[in-house]
């Protein structure tokens, strides 16, 4: 029991330091792509939280959709603009002390609040058995979930028509190239 | 609940979802050459009718007690299967309100959309996309729902606003609306996390509950969580110090879109607002009245001071907006829980919402009116709107006094209610800022004012506004007087839209 826990908490240090190493170096990174990189890194270390959750179905679609999908498009959204080209960019301005204080205070808050906070936990039966099956996940969407389910096509949708509205070429030089809708 | 009965329930935002996607079809239909795109407009308008038709009908269903549209197939999932909305008083309320605000704005918006805008249908489509949004964020009673609505709200909005992708200020004023949004979500979306995990449940009524019947000291988590949110809805409604996107995007963004964000996302921001704290955070009232105490002076303060100083009506305007959303936030920090007096400060909220929407919204017409003849929106193209076209230039004489607040207009009445609550309610100190703030906002209302009726335009020809904008600034001013002359039914329609809400803490 002991390893296991040792071995628990060594892997909680190595996904933190993923994650945390990963999201200092996306705000630090001077170039665009490497920020993007570092990105992917942290998204990995998340994944690994959820495994050691026992929520195997959030870690697969973290990864297929933050990593999978996400990352891959800022990437191509990154190559295909002016991000290679110009790889030196600073990432601070002349207000950075400025953020840096709001987000030390809002860490000092957050803190305060996490540790007074007594946490209501769920008992260890429902922790030991985490049987929701993705049917029944399924099954949900269609059910309770089915409002938010509609109205999330519908905004895809209203995204997608937006998107295209904004990057498509005028109408007197149409057909010159696409433009790739990346607008997200 | 039955399938039909789970749609019945739904009747408008489906009929609204419909007639967006019938416009955008027609649109790619009539795309080569058919003269028929023209219809586009009355088609979308036709929609805000049928919004209208389908709440009215469906308008017993909710307004007695308040009936939660859920849609459950007998099957028990174990997890949480609280309803996601619901159809009460309130909802409806914003139902009507939201079908208003589109007609108007879609009676508008038509030259201006053939002189300036590329793609028509996508443009209606849009505005009616971001009316579906409002009514369902009015109606969401649990916190997925909250977020999505509102996240549905804000990207039709930055659309809508870099909609001029030619126009670097479009671009500019959607670009900071976007960065400034996304963060505030971000911010709100925590804060719902933290709701959510201190009580395990994403319904409104079952966090009051938890949090309620609570053993734990519960205040370290909810003060955090409260802050967050408000951040979210502050920047939805503007609030002072979330407002610094609004006049860049009420500028850059399509005049017409500039009218509805004034309305629309504000009046979206102040339902969530109200029923999320009413309905699950009422135990901490103390804590967010001062805090939104604070919030409303300052926002009225800084919105009318900063207004001094513009030269552009839309910025003018809109920082004129920031201050009336203090002044509606008034409303709700001196709400009464007793029922039987003339206002509950929530009442008055809704009236001057309702003023409100005709009074910007009429202004807005007339400057798009303005703006479609001397193609710019800067104080002097108002020079001599008297003698240019007398009809705009008396009826927005009409809103800018009901935007002061002078009686016989309806944003007297909406003044009269917020201020009397405050009063009602002993906090002398909001109703003086609110009143010593009404008296600053003359000066520059009166800067428009001078200009229509004694500034110097030589060369200006009169100028025919058009039978749409007719429509729209002809029925938003009768509104503004009809609110104010005969303000019984709609005192009654504001106090029973918020009747359940008043009743539940």
């Amino acid at each position: 029991m002991a390893i296991e826990q040792a071995l628990q908490i060594f892997v909680f240090v190595i996904l933190t330091l993923m994650t945390l190493g990963g999201g200092l170096a996306v705000v630090t990174s001077r170039n665009l792509f490497h920020a993007a990189l570092s990105l992917i890194l942290s998204l990995a270390g998340v994944v690994g939280y959820y495994v050691l959750l026992d929520a195997g179905f959030l870690a697969i679609v973290q990864l297929l959709i933050y990593i999978g999908a996400i990352s891959i498009l800022i990437l191509f959204s990154i190559m295909l603009t002016r991000g290679l080209m110009t790889p030196r960019q600073v990432q601070r301005n002349e207000q950075w002390w400025i953020a840096a204080l709001v987000v030390f205070l809002t860490f000092v808050v957050l803190i305060v609040a996490l540790w007074q906070m007594v946490w209501p936990i769920a008992d260890d039966e429902a922790l030991r058995t985490p049987n929701v099956a993705i049917s029944q996940l399924g099954e949900a969407l269609v059910g309770p979930y089915a409002i938010p389910f509609e109205i999330i096509s519908v905004l895809l949708l209203v995204a997608l028509v937006g998107a295209i509205v904004l990057a498509r070429e005028t109408e007197n030089n149409q057909g010159s190239h696409a433009e790739a809708g990346s607008s997200e | 609940m039955t399938l039909t009965q789970f749609l019945v329930l739904l009747l408008p935002e489906l009929v609204l979802t419909l007639v967006a996607l019938v416009v955008l079809g027609l649109d790619m239909l009539w795309r080569n050459g058919n003269g028929s795109r023209h219809l586009l407009p009355w088609i979308a308008l036709a929609g805000t009718v049928a919004l209208l038709v389908a709440a009215v009908l469906i308008w017993p269903l909710g307004s007695t007690g308040g009936a939660a549209i859920t849609f459950t197939t007998g099957k028990d999932f174990g997890g949480d299967q609280t309803p996601m909305m619901v159809l009460d008083p309130l909802a409806l309320f914003f139902k009507l309100f939201t079908a208003i605000v589109l007609a108007l704005v879609l009676l508008s918006s038509g030259n201006y959309v053939r002189a300036h805008i590329r793609f028509h249908g996508e443009f209606y489509a849009l505005i009616l996309f971001a009316g579906l949004a409002m009514t369902l964020s009015a109606a969401a009673t649990n916190l997925l729902m909250i977020y999505l609505s509102l996240e549905f709200l804000s990207i039709t909005s930055y659309l809508l606003t870099g909609y001029l992708r030619e126009d670097e200020r479009s671009t500019e004023g959607a670009v900071k609306y976007f960065v400034y949004g996304a963060t505030a979500s971000a911010v709100m979306l925590y804060g719902f996390s933290l709701l959510y995990g201190a009580t395990g449940t994403l319904d409104l009524a079952s966090i009051a509950a938890v949090l309620t019947g609570s053993v734990i000291p519960v205040h370290w988590l909810v003060y955090p969580a409260l802050i967050m949110v408000l951040v979210g809805l502050g920047f939805k409604i503007a609030l002072v110090p979330f407002h610094q996107w609004a006049p860049d995007a009420y500028e850059g963004a399509p005049t017409p879109v500039t009218a509805f964000l004034s309305v629309g996302p504000k009046a979206a921001g102040f339902a969530v607002l109200m029923r999320l704290l009413l309905t699950a955070l009422p135990g901490f009232q103390l804590d967010w009245i001062s805090v939104l105490a604070g919030v409303a002076i300052v926002t009225m303060t800084l919105g009318n001071l900063v207004a001094l100083w513009q030269s552009n009506v839309k910025r003018l305007l809109a920082y004129s907006s920031i201050a009336q959303a203090g002044y509606m936030l008034i409303g709700l920090v001196a709400l009464a829980p007793e029922a039987h007096s003339w206002t509950t400060g929530l009442n008055g909220l809704l009236i001057y919402l309702f003023a409100y929407l005709f009074t910007n919204l009429g202004a807005f017409a007339v400057v798009i009116a303005v703006e479609n003849h001397t193609g710019s929106a800067q104080l002097d193209a108002f020079a001599g709107l008297m003698r240019r076209n007398s009809f705009l230039a008396i009826t927005m004489f009409l809103f800018l006094l009901s935007l002061i607040g002078i009686p016989p207009t309806a944003g007297f009445v909406g003044k009269l209610f917020v201020f009397g609550a405050a009063i009602q309610r002993q906090m002398i100190m909001l109703a003086v800022v609110g009143i010593v703030n009404s008296v600053i906002s003359v000066y520059y209302y009166y800067a428009i004012m001078r200009q229509m009726f004694f500034g110097e335009a030589p060369d200006a020809p009169p100028f025919d506004e058009g039978p749409g904008l007719r429509v729209a600034v002809g029925v938003a001013a009768l509104m503004v007087l009809m609110i104010a002359l005969y303000a019984e039914p709609f005192i009654r329609l504001a106090s029973d839209s918020v009747s359940l809400l008043a009743a539940s803490f």
